[in-house]
């Protein structure tokens, strides 16, 4: 069986196993716990004891947003970095200027786009 | 059972792997329990107290007790939460720690069989692929419970996941250039062949390591639920096995991070003396090998508790600042001077 489709299939047994047992400990415990009373107190949203104000969900700060476009930006440029990395030793072998040096004009690009985050003050949480 | 021993048979395919899927979870669950009984006993010795000792012999049945009472306790869901989302929130953040190892070579071959449970040629991508999703549970667990700190402590994971994953996944590209393969088995081979890649790539391993601190919510960097600012963080509504499927998930996501450092930066299953570089040729030796990875792996265990109860928390900027402006570049300088290195050698 050295076809890698036929490899996924045991990731899907670990994964049937892993979510049986998390749903399946979830209902026992709802079928085997204690069962409490309700009360209006009881339901309230934890608050260390004060009573609720506002909404759950409450405004946050535009910067987080800001980090997960980065995280786009910058994860889909390590994702490019792989195939290279993998393939590096045996181009060497081979075109050993040219693999070197169009990684290192695509690693400037990557740089000058980092600069830029940091001078337009993305990272900066302090502000 | 003739067709056991065939290995091209597709049964017998379906069976080992089986196999290999229930004993692995058969041993990372009690993994699991284990470790928060040792950190429980290594954070009292720490703190000059004796820690849990009741239960059994040396306290050692403790997590069962523990488990035992999580179950009986009532499994409270307030009626201010998003219902479907708040259940199914442990779970999620349960399962992608557990589908982290399948593709980690925990020993070297017993029979016909590749002590892996998956043997792909994507190898670390899937890994960086499922350890990401693990974010998806704290952030569901976060807005699921409609409160103010669980809502906090799901957004401040979220972004501290995602800003040292970067951090990790560059922190590793230099090992697969030395490689050049990024299925795990490979990297164990070479690593036998040589030496362990923690000496040939110090700057990687660290970053790789603080990443790993990160991504795991762990001491000093448990921003999503640090206590005295948020409660207990994404968990707070939570309550019962509810919340043991996170305390298991995290547990379990320290386990599966130190199974890959110890695989990309320390030699995986191997040990270079008696012999045991080598791939198994018995079932003894097979055994021997799967204790070896199982020793490494209680090592990072035992170092992450250690740190836990040693350094203090930092600050969310603090945080930010040292996954983007200080690992990010210095990543980015391993990756060129291992390339420049690469390319003088062929001058």
């Amino acid at each position: 069986m050295e076809s890698q489709i036929a490899q996924y299939i045991p990731v899907l047994m670990l994964f049937g196993l892993a979510s049986a047992f998390a749903f399946g400990t979830l209902l026992f415990s709802a079928l085997a716990g204690k069962k409490g009373y309700r009360s209006r107190i009881k339901d309230t949203a934890y608050e260390c004891g004060m009573e609720p104000v506002g909404e759950g969900s409450a405004r946050f700060s535009v910067k987080f947003y800001l980090v997960a476009m980065l995280f786009i930006l910058f994860d889909v440029e390590v994702v490019f970095l792989y195939p290279w990395a993998v393939v590096y030793k045996d181009m060497l072998e081979q075109n050993a200027h040219l693999i070197f040096g169009s990684m290192m004009i695509f690693l400037l690009l990557f740089l000058v786009g980092f600069v830029y985050e940091i001078k337009k003050k993305a990272f900066d949480w302090k502000s | 059972m003739d067709f056991l021993n065939d290995s091209s048979h597709w049964g017998t395919f379906l069976f080992f792997s089986a196999l290999k899927v229930v004993m692995a979870f058969a041993v990372v669950m009690p993994m699991v329990a284990y470790s928060v009984m040792l950190e429980r006993r290594l954070s009292a010795a720490i703190q000059d107290r004796i820690g849990p000792n009741r239960v059994g012999p040396f306290g050692l049945l403790q997590p069962l007790a523990d488990g035992l009472k999580s179950f009986l306790k009532e499994d409270f869901t307030p009626s201010h939460v998003r219902k479907v989302y708040f259940i199914i929130a442990p779970a999620v953040s349960m399962i992608p720690a557990f589908l982290t190892i399948a593709v980690i070579p925990f020993g070297s071959v017993m029979g016909t069989q590749a002590m892996v449970i998956a043997n792909l040629n994507v190898g670390i991508l899937y890994t960086f692929s499922v350890v990401s999703l693990g974010v998806y549970g704290i952030v569901l667990a976060g807005w699921a419970s409609n409160s103010k700190y669980p809502f906090l402590g799901g957004i401040r994971a979220s972004a501290q996941m995602i800003s040292y994953e970067i951090a990790m996944g560059m922190a590793a590209v230099p090992v697969f250039m030395l490689v050049g393969d990024l299925n795990l088995g490979k990297v164990i081979e070479y690593q036998a062949n040589g030496a362990w890649l923690v000496f040939k790539q110090p700057i990687a391993f660290v970053i790789f390591l603080v990443a790993a601190f990160a991504e795991t919510n762990r001491l000093p960097f448990d921003l999503p639920e640090s206590e005295t600012e948020l409660v207990s963080g994404y968990n707070t509504e939570y309550s019962s096995m509810k919340f043991a499927l996170f305390f298991m998930g995290e547990y379990a996501a320290m386990i599966a991070v130190s199974a890959l450092m110890v695989t990309l930066f320390f030699g995986g299953w191997t040990l270079p003396f008696f012999g045991l570089n080598e791939a198994a040729t018995s079932i003894a030796g097979g055994i021997a090998h799967i204790l070896v990875f199982l020793g490494k792996v209680a090592c990072f265990m035992v170092f992450f508790i250690w740190i836990r109860w040693m350094i203090p928390r930092f600050r969310y900027d603090q945080l930010m600042d040292l996954g983007w402006r200080r690992f990010l570049p210095l990543a980015l300088a391993n990756i060129i001077i291992t390339a420049a290195i690469l390319w003088m050698q062929h001058l």
